[in-house]
């Protein structure tokens, strides 16, 4: 019963975080991600008959926060970390036939 | 309408940001126009190991636009993870709501062009975070600028009700509206604070499914979102005659050419790789939080037009005019509170700030909020004309005092501006003008109409312009009977 990944969508999953591999890496992938796969495939052996999925693992529920702005300013910081920066903005390689999401 | 024998098919999901103080999920402060990256923290920037809490105030905020769309409030939300690789959003997902959005089955009635009235189904709406932004330099690199990353967005996506790009845009126009007086956010449209994805279709009338949707994203103003849905009609009518078939694509609007250009085509659906996001917590809305927010919901903008008409006798154009904004609004709402609570001062107030309150705000480029006037004072310049105190041609000075936050009464006081009414001041002055005109006397007892002008005329002018004109005419004409 096992399903096995394809090379093929481990090709997609790559193009969607936009990564490139070359064909023997994708195979190296391929080959590891189906193991973590068949992993898994173990723990659908159990029955979850009447079992609620856990969506979280976390006890609380609403846990929230008051609306309440505070700025730790942390800019500084952060731009020295980034790969690169110019007039406080930061700096990345041009984005082509993008568009914005949200 | 494009062509008699294609029917329309219009679906809008319109992002609003809303104006919270702090961010969806961290503390940094939400505020337009601020240097680059300047509000943002770990959280913003998607660093490993925070640890983010949702703002409890931006999923209020949420309530709020869901209870003015008549939606239900769903009872336990769970938040999602919306996978997808871009500069603008450094977690390479967003937070959102999608298995579980904030609100469901709502519906805004909206006035179309012809008169009718049309109630539009909105399938869903929910809560997520806004992505930073990109500048896309000539140089071969963009620039990032994450200080919207995090932003509070309330999603609402309506059912595929529209029928044509006239009733996209009424839809549009009445939605701002609804959300303006839901207090959320001004929904700026030149700030980015409201944007529109548009999906539209064409199918042969009669047909029972619908034609291939092509989808434009972010248009950030209604008039762009009508001029495309009309290219997109003839557009994707002429496609269909000339036996061709629309393909699933992205297009976007290209203002100069008022058309739409082909950006992508989507052979698959997107995959985002939805997940449960493992890291906030569920939330849970029950009946007393839901009637809480219900009680904070200021008065919808329909519901004061109803008010100033039948309470207050206001023409339903002016009512219309006060309701353009929820600052306007709640200013004349004010005013009234104020005072100026008679039929006739609240016309009064009405007309000074569509007409005087209005001209100075656009002279001087200003929100009404940011000016030194006060609904007191207008109320209490009001008074002052109402009660003869001043005259409508005092209260123009008086006016431009209040606008620089001045106390009308005693403003008008201290000018000598306070118009004189006062019988004992007004008759000795009356005799004076007599005496001194005597064929005045013999014109009015002649006959003479012209002669109480002149006579008006001079008593004007013997006052320095304070005496109050409608007793004055009165007075004057007693004195004349008694010659």
């Amino acid at each position: 019963m096992a399903t096995s990944i394809s090379k093929e969508e481990v090709a997609h999953v790559a193009d969607l975080a936009k990564l490139s591999f070359s064909d023997q890496e994708l195979e190296h992938f391929t080959g590891q991600l189906q193991e973590i796969v068949a992993m898994c495939e173990k723990m659908a052996e159990v029955d979850t008959t009447n079992v609620e999925p856990t969506f979280s693992v976390t006890p609380n529920v609403n846990h929230l926060r008051e609306d309440v702005a505070d700025n730790w300013h942390e800019k500084k910081a952060l731009l020295a970390q980034a790969p690169d920066e110019a007039a406080d903005l930061i700096k990345v390689p041009a984005i082509l036939n993008g568009e914005d999401e949200a | 309408m494009a062509n008699e024998n294609f029917e329309t098919t219009i679906g809008l999901e319109v992002h609003v940001e809303m104006q919270t103080n702090s961010k969806l999920l961290s503390p940094s402060p939400v505020h337009y126009g601020d240097a680059p990256n300047e509000n943002t923290n770990v959280i913003d920037w998607g660093y490993p190991g925070v640890l983010p809490v949702a703002n409890k105030g931006a999923i209020e905020y949420g309530m709020r636009v869901a209870l003015a769309l008549h939606a239900e409030i769903t009872e336990d939300i769970r938040w999602d993870r919306k996978n997808y690789v871009y500069p603008d959003n450094p977690k390479s997902y967003q937070t959102t709501q999608m298995r579980t959005p904030l609100g469901r089955h709502g519906y805004l009635d909206v006035n179309m062009p012809d008169g009718s009235v049309k109630r539009i189904g909105i399938e869903e709406l929910h809560v997520e975070e806004d992505a930073g932004k990109n500048t896309h330099g000539t140089d071969g690199y963009s620039y990032v600028d994450l200080n919207r990353q995090g932003t509070p967005l309330v999603e609402i996506v309506s059912k595929p009700d529209l029928s044509s790009p006239e009733e996209a845009y009424a839809y549009l126009e009445q939605l701002r509206r609804v959300v303006l007086f839901t207090g959320v956010s001004e929904a700026k449209m030149q700030e980015g604070q409201m944007r529109a994805d548009v999906n539209v279709s064409l199918r042969p009338r009669g047909s029972k499914t619908y034609g291939t949707r092509v989808e434009m994203k972010n248009i950030n103003s209604f008039h762009y979102v009508q001029s495309a849905l009309e290219f997109e009609e003839r557009r994707q009518a002429q496609v269909i005659r000339s036996g061709g078939k629309v393909r699933q694509e992205t297009r976007r609007y290209d203002e100069p050419t008022k058309s739409t250009l082909l950006m992508r085509v989507k052979e698959v659906a997107d995959d985002y790789r939805y997940f449960p996001e493992p890291d906030l917590s569920p939330i849970h809305i029950d009946q007393a939080w839901i009637d809480r927010v219900q009680a904070e919901l200021p008065k919808s903008a329909g519901d004061r037009q109803v008010a100033y008409v039948q309470d207050l006798g206001l023409e339903q154009y002016d009512a219309e005019v006060l309701t353009q904004t929820l600052a306007m609004a709640n200013f004349f709402d004010a005013a009234v509170n104020a005072g100026a609570d008679s039929k006739s001062a609240a016309k009064r107030v009405a007309n000074y700030l569509i007409g005087d309150v209005n001209a100075y705000l656009n002279k001087n480029q200003v929100e009404l909020q940011d000016t030194d006037l006060t609904p007191e004072n207008l109320a209490g310049m009001v008074k002052l004309i109402e009660d003869g105190t001043i005259s409508t041609k005092q209260a123009k000075k008086v006016f431009e005092a209040i606008m620089e936050g001045e106390e009308p009464e005693a403003y008008a006081k201290a000018q000598g501006l306070v118009q004189i009414s006062d019988p004992a001041v007004l008759t000795p002055m009356i005799n004076e003008v007599l005496d001194d005109n005597p064929q005045s006397i013999e014109d009015f007892k002649g006959g003479k109409d012209r002669a109480t002008g002149f006579l008006i005329g001079q008593l004007m002018k013997k006052s320095k312009g304070q005496a109050n004109p409608g007793v004055l005419n009165k007075l004057l004409l007693a004195e004349l009977n008694k010659r």
